[in-house]
């Protein structure tokens, strides 16, 4: 009898967990961020309903600080794979100038990611919402359910999670209650890139090493991506050999100095690598605990 | 094996890109259990640390989180790489569980961090409902304690066949042998009766890393393995049950247009193959696989726990929920059926409660009848008509419509369940089908089979007495003073009305004894009204044999 690889045990699981939502919920959403997390995501949201299409929109939401390549990516992917694709912006934190820069991170994150979040899953009432978060990434992340409901307020209360034996979800929810679905919550970072390598998923090319323009701010490397971003005194943007693990809003996303061009570069470096995949993210150090009450608050 | 030796080469997480790896045993899922405080967390933070799976700026967060939270003084507080959550970093107890996942040239694992807190029990039973292997920590200054049993006996009722007993902390009993030796008889003693395959005593120290990673230079006694020998070598082959003929819940019913209607579900069981011949439950239609379609194209055969989607020769009725076997599988749907539960709401759970079950893909309303708790000092099964948080016991459910299902030792999937309360939408129990339950009831409330044992009278005697005093002798006493009181007050009062001795006499019997023995009469006829109601339900099966 055949043998399931460990990638394919993890596709299954995966493929099971989006079916279940879509059977069960009203009406669900997936998140799409962009991410390596989320092209693996869509990938196996297209499985899991073949020969249909995707049964459900996906949404970005765009703080207006992504990546220019990003934005491109995200459009061409979804205009090959006819994706009915939602991108909303908090148009309130536009007007009120809202930026990494000025308002910090912390400000920046909440009102243009959280909040915006929030209201777009409120103005199209999805029900579901799935995201490619992994229990891997971060300790609280390492304690939340596959199926994470979350209040009317889009609150996540981590005591009272529901028990989640086997793989039996409950998927019972009050009106005006709804779900954070994780579908790869038990993929680390290295089944992603061998999911990505195995199965030819195009991923944004900022993940490969090219030589970019880099500003050393803080004590990480920030590609100056506009000229949104003033230099401050002393600092020179450099053109440096560099790749992100990561991807999220330009200014808040460290780059690390790499030369590795290819999938299979990536994925040995990763092997030998003595950091964690979110050190890059400026946000995740907002001090101790600063996921979960971002998670709290409705962040993904 | 030196901690070096144990350097994370995370080749074994794809076999497929690595060869050299494709040979290493499969995967190990495992916990930690046991009392609070007992270093769980402890020990899972010592397990990646001497992996070398914590990353730089972890340890760097690790040292900053430890000065302020930490319960080491100066020193790391390794529990802090598990406790991810404010609350747990706070009290220092873990409150849900927590994934990790890890590799050794040798193996992978996937491990749960349990809670020891009796209140988070929930959160336990969800880490151990997935496992091949737990460990149990004691602490080797306290010994075996209530929450060790509990954990051991739902570990053993989930289906784990193999434990490792860590007693820890062995640095402040000064490594002293005859304490684990002790400890170790106290747990095999107690486990005796819970069918472990294999109980492993291992002493650590999972603060100090002694008996984790190398030998212990403080415990030259200890001859057998160290904890990641053991994990790396020992064989769980078999410890998952899953039925060996097909069985696959329909999921989602796949219809993207007029001439394709796909069944979407994940295997339970056997395999499948185009042309097999198939049934559907409940009711029993039956069918031919046609197509096995999957976007890489078609499938010659499919697999357990693989996700896929069948269609049929024939345009039959199958919607979510049904399962689809082989067409001589002995699966049945029923309508009601024998459970063990864990009861995991504050509210306790009483005879006659309606819930949600989820099973496979099906869901229904189910009605439960306790039939009995277990004690979880004696592991013993008392008769009972509600359950406590975190209690144990055996009931029969009668759902309103037929659901396909078996036992949970032959077939995890689909012997597996939750209940759902209906109005909060919480999942407040995890229950396991188990035919045989019924009989264990059947034998405590003493009507049962057997026996030709002298302790039959015994046993009915003592039957009769749970049944009037459910609170031990202290009610005992209670009891037969308010009956004697009763009594005199009634021969008193009818003394002095007819002045007749014989009729005070009688009243006064009848006043002592009669009336307990006609309430016993009352409740044995009421239970055996409603087992019977049961039993009917339980053969009121739909789709039954094939
Ligand atoms: N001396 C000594 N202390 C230990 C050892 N293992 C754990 N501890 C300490 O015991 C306390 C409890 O450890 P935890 O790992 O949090 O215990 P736990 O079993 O995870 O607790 P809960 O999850 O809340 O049930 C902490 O202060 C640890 O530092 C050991 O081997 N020796
Ligand atoms: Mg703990």
């Amino acid at each position: 009898m055949i043998q399931l690889t460990h990638l394919q045990k993890l596709e299954a699981e995966a493929i099971h967990i989006i079916r279940e939502t879509v059977a069960t919920c009203d009406n669900p959403v997936m998140l799409y961020s962009i991410g390596k997390d989320s092209a693996v995501l869509l990938h196996l949201a297209l499985k899991a309903f073949y020969p249909g299409r995707l049964p459900f929109p996906v949404l970005h939401v765009d703080t207006t600080w992504k990546f220019r390549e990003m934005i491109a990516f995200r459009d061409q992917r979804a205009q090959e794979l006819g994706l009915d694709l939602i991108v909303h912006v908090n148009q309130d934190g536009v007007r009120a100038g809202v930026n990494p820069f000025d308002s910090g991170s912390r400000a920046h994150t909440d009102v243009m990611k959280t909040q915006a979040l929030r209201q777009a899953l409120d103005a199209h009432k999805f029900d579901a919402a799935f995201g490619g978060a992994r229990r891997d990434e971060e300790k609280s992340r390492a304690k939340e359910r596959v199926f994470s409901l979350r209040s009317a307020e889009h609150r996540w209360d981590p005591k009272a999670q529901r028990p989640e034996p086997w793989r039996l979800y409950n998927t019972r929810k009050r009106p005006g209650e709804s779900f954070r679905v994780f579908p790869l919550s038990n993929w680390t970072e290295l089944d992603v890139w061998d999911y990505v390598a195995r199965e030819n998923i195009p991923v944004v090319p900022l993940y490969f090493a090219a030589p970019r323009p880099v500003v050393e701010r803080d004590g990480a490397l920030i590609m100056r991506d506009d000229d949104r971003m003033a230099l401050r005194e002393g600092e020179v943007v450099q053109t440096r050999m560099v790749r992100f693990r990561t991807l999220g809003c330009y200014p808040l996303t460290g780059a690390v100095e790499s030369t590795a061009a290819t999938l299979p570069e990536i994925i040995a470096e990763m092997r030998g690598s003595r950091s964690s995949e979110r050190q890059g993210r400026i946000i995740d150090h907002d001090g101790a605990g600063s996921m979960e009450q971002k998670k709290q608050e409705g962040y993904f | 094996m030196s901690a070096v030796a144990l350097k994370a080469v995370l080749a074994a997480q794809n076999p497929s890109a690595h060869p050299a790896a494709a040979a290493a045993p499969a995967l190990l899922r495992f916990i930690t259990c046991g009392s609070v405080d007992d270093g769980k967390s402890t020990l899972i933070g010592r397990l990646l640390f001497d992996a070398k799976l914590v990353h730089d700026d972890q340890l760097d967060a690790l040292g900053r989180d430890s000065r302020r939270f930490g319960t080491q003084g100066d020193k790391l507080d390794l529990a802090l790489l598990v406790d991810g959550l404010s609350a747990e970093r706070e009290q220092g107890i873990t409150i849900d569980v927590a994934y990790r996942y890890f590799a050794t040239p040798r193996r992978s694992f996937i491990v749960a961090d349990t809670p020891g807190h009796e209140q988070y029990t929930r959160n336990m039973a969800t880490g151990a409902s997935t496992a091949d292997l737990a460990i149990i920590l004691i602490d080797a200054r306290k010994g075996v304690l209530p929450q060790t049993r509990r954990h051991s006996f739902i570990v053993s009722m989930l289906g784990v066949r193999h434990v490792v007993v860590a007693v820890n902390k062995m640095d402040l009993v000064g490594f002293d042998r005859a304490v684990f030796e002790g400890i170790v008889a106290q747990y095999r003693h107690m486990a005796g009766g819970l069918g472990f395959a294999t109980i492993t005593p291992i002493p650590i120290s999972a603060l100090e890393g002694d008996g984790v990673a190398g030998r212990s230079p403080n415990m030259p006694w200890h001859a057998g393995p160290t904890l990641f020998e053991h994990l790396e070598s020992v064989d769980v082959a078999g410890a998952v049950q899953l039925a060996a003929r097909f069985r696959m819940p329909v999921q989602w019913v796949n219809r993207p247009n007029l001439d394709f209607r796909g069944f979407a579900g994940t295997i339970a069981g056997g395999a499948v193959s185009p042309g097999d011949e198939v049934a559907i439950l409940p009711g029993g239609r039956r069918s031919r696989v046609a197509r096995i379609v999957t976007q890489d194209g078609d499938l010659a055969e499919a697999v357990a726990a693989q996700a896929v989607t069948l269609t049929l020769a024939d345009e039959v009725d199958v919607s979510r929920g049904d399962v689809i076997v082989a067409v001589d599988d002995a699966l049945t749907a029923r309508r009601a059926f024998a459970a063990r539960l864990l009861w995991m709401s504050d509210r306790p759970l009483a005879s006659g409660a309606e819930l949600t079950l989820r099973l496979g893909a099906s869901s229904a309303t189910a009605r439960v009848a306790i039939a009995g708790a277990v004690d979880i000092h004696s592991f013993e099964i008392h008769a009972a008509d509600a359950l406590a948080m975190n209690e144990v016991g055996i009931a029969t459910i009668a759902l309103d419509r037929a659901v396909a299902l078996t036992d949970y030792a032959e077939d995890r999937e689909l012997g597996a369940f939750i209940l759902v309360d209906r109005v909060s939408g919480d999942t407040v129990a995890l229950g396991l089908v188990d035919a045989g339950a019924v009989r264990l009831v059947r034998s405590v409330s003493g009507d049962g089979v057997p026996s030709a044992s002298p302790g039959r009278s015994r046993h009915w005697v003592k039957v009769a007495l749970d049944r009037l005093a459910p609170g031990g002798w202290p009610q005992i006493v209670e009891e037969a003073s308010w009956r004697a009181l009763a009594s005199l007050a009634v021969a008193a009062l009818v003394q002095l009305t007819f002045a007749d001795w014989r009729i005070t006499a009688a009243a006064a019997l009848a006043e002592a004894l009669l009336r307990p023995i006609l309430r016993l009469a009352h409740q044995a006829a009421w239970r055996s009204f409603e087992r019977q109601r049961i039993a009917r339900g339980h053969y009121d099966a739909e789709g039954s044999g094939i």
